[in-house]
């Protein structure tokens, strides 16, 4: 099911087949290319096919780009142990949505990818990691990959190609942490979702002590496009070293809140304003989350630019995992702090000092910051007990909260100190009336 | 413990899912399958759990500890989840959760005396783009406005 109208604006790779009847079963699937690049791919050797996904400059689409062809070479292909793929469907990144409707819509796009991504490291079982409030996806997944195993795309000797693959669903049981891969691979293995140590990295030492290919549901569903129409056609439809689309979660205060497929590199401006409807109410921009709560908000003036995940670095921002939260000039960046602070509170394991203490201390200052108990050297303070956080921790959760935290306190003090000498907040009015 | 024919044969499939030697892999997977049916995780469903997966209770009741979905005491019939994470803050999830907590006359992982409903306020749950959102069980709900909720916990007060 698709839950907005799509845009005239979008390319639709992955996409593609989103809306057709019955787009997520087999036969609509194999009407429409499916697993035409499963069979070029059983025709391609190994290298080949990474070599592919180099060309293609597909970076990881969970949030932390790093090039997949890349990462996926690094898996020690010969290594006499078996290896593993695993698909991270933990989506739980705040302002993003897109992985369920990849599953909802095209399950067998994405089993294609795995197919391919098992053949380049020759591996022969995968797990879909699925958060357990996504469990209408764990059952559609688990229909697809029935419906795969009886046709023969699945299981032992596929389509008489020789090749064995096995596929699974997991479920997770809400932990955002789990969507670190480090900590999914201790919570597949059946344990509390704690980080790893790295290195050694998951491609050498992942599952059950095993070579493992890991990636988010997004990256595996492009790999079909890159391996049929090849990798150089996948990357030009992006910016360079930036290849293909992006499923772009956008929500906030725009008209027309939604999921489209944009070429990496759309520029932010025009996806707010011809892709999305405009801003609510004709209300002024304000600021912008552009990938998801762990990216550092960039405000009205830094939002002419592409996004794509190396001009975002060059304003010290993120592409991070795609969603695109769009502020209007009535919200409040303190509140807005204290939520993305809340979240990372609540959601840290524990593990790290650094990061269980930190992210409790700074909800309790934001919190009485918002609230009207605060001391302008607690506005400095806010920022440098953030800045205290970063890079001393297993995994990237420490620094997800801070960053954002930063950001705001650097671009706009001035929320801050309209919170002074126990002003109530100024925008409650505008939060009252955003239900009306 | 005895459990459904469905739940068995689910369990007999994630048993087989992993490598060999690896059946703690199943406990999550167990523990929230079993929670479904049973409404809540029990003593005796950890025991249960810890000896077909072959691992200690203190392994499985650690896990439960961890996890926000397993929970110990049991959740109303229906479990109205009312997310005010930052997509949904901005579009009036946190009034959302207070009409919600009016309606139902429920605070925070409140359960109700008869057992019927129970109320939480939770993280992100991947619907951002048709904020505000909630769940009720399992069920997705977006684009929520206070009286859509009313006209949906009537909805549910009176079929059940």
């Amino acid at each position: 099911m698709l839950y907005n109208e799509p845009s005239p604006l979008e390319v639709k790779i992955l996409t593609r087949r989103f809306g057709l009847p019955n787009s997520a079963s087999l036969d609509t699937y194999l009407a429409n290319d499916g697993f035409k690049a499963f069979f070029k791919a059983m025709q391609m050797t190994p290298e080949h096919i990474i070599e592919e996904v180099k060309v293609s400059a597909l970076r990881g689409r969970g949030g932390a780009g790093f090039p997949t062809g890349m990462k996926w070479s690094f898996v020690p292909r010969t290594s006499p142990k078996p290896k593993y793929v695993i698909i991270n469907a933990d989506e739980s990144e705040p302002g993003t949505c897109k992985d369920r409707l990849l599953m909802e819509n095209d399950p067998h796009q994405l089993i294609e990818g795995i197919l391919i991504a098992g053949r380049s490291v020759d591996a022969h079982k995968g797990y879909i990691y699925i958060r357990g409030e996504y469990r209408y996806l764990i059952d559609a997944m688990d229909q697809a990959i029935g419906e795969a195993y009886s046709r023969g795309y699945l299981g032992k000797n596929i389509q008489g190609t020789g090749f064995d693959f096995d596929l699974y669903t997991h479920t997770g049981a809400g932990a955002y942490e789990c969507g670190e891969e480090t900590a999914l691979l201790d919570s597949i293995e059946g344990k509390r979702g704690i980080p790893r140590m790295k290195p050694p990295f998951p491609a050498v030492v992942g599952a059950w002590q095993s070579p493992t290919l890991l990636s988010n549901v997004e990256t595996f569903s492009a790999v079909p496009a890159i391996i049929r129409d090849g990798g150089a056609a996948f990357a030009a439809l992006g910016t360079p070293k930036n290849g293909g689309t992006r499923m772009i979660c956008l929500s906030g205060h725009i008209n027309k809140p939604g999921v489209y497929e944009l070429p990496v590199g759309f520029n932010l401006l025009r996806m707010i304003y011809e892709v999305g409807g405009g801003m609510r109410n004709g209300k002024k921009l304000k600021a912008v989350v552009p990938g998801g709560s762990s990216c550092p908000v960039l405000t009205a003036d830094e939002c002419d630019i592409a996004m794509d995940f190396d001009t975002l670095a060059k304003v010290k921002s993120m592409l991070g995992s795609g969603g695109t939260v769009v502020l209007d000039e009535d919200t409040c960046m303190v509140k807005f702090a204290l939520r993305i602070m809340k979240f990372y509170a609540h959601e840290s394991c524990g593990w790290c000092i650094p990061c269980r203490e930190g992210t409790t201390w700074l909800r309790k200052m934001l919190d009485r910051f918002h609230s009207g108990g605060g001391q302008k050297s607690d506005i400095a303070l806010i920022g440098e007990l953030s800045k205290n956080m970063l890079g001393r921790t297993f995994c990237a959760l420490g620094d997800a909260a801070a960053m954002p935290t930063i950001s705001i306190v650097e671009k706009f003090p001035e929320d801050f100190e309209a919170h002074l000498n126990g002003k109530p907040c100024p925008y409650q009015h505008s939060a009252e009336l955003a239900m009306a | 413990m005895t459990f459904s024919p469905e739940l068995e044969s689910k369990f007999a499939k994630l048993l087989e899912s992993y490598p060999a030697g690896r059946t703690r892999s199943a406990v999550i997977p167990m523990l929230l399958f079993a929670q479904d049916e049973l409404g809540r995780i029990s003593n005796e469903l950890i025991e249960e759990v810890a000896r077909r997966c072959k691992v200690t209770p203190l392994q499985v009741d650690e896990v439960v500890g961890y996890y926000s979905m397993l929970h110990r005491k049991p959740m109303g019939k229906f479990h109205v989840q009312v997310c005010t994470n930052i997509s949904c803050l901005l579009l009036g999830g946190e009034e959302l959760l207070k009409h919600a907590s009016k309606t139902l006359g429920l605070g925070h992982k409140e359960v109700a005396a008869d057992g019927q409903f129970s109320l939480e306020e939770v993280e992100c749950i991947g619907a951002c783009s048709w904020a505000p959102a909630i769940q009720v069980n399992y069920d997705f709900h977006h684009f929520v406005t206070a009286e859509k909720l009313d006209g949906l916990i009537a909805e549910l007060r009176k079929n059940h």
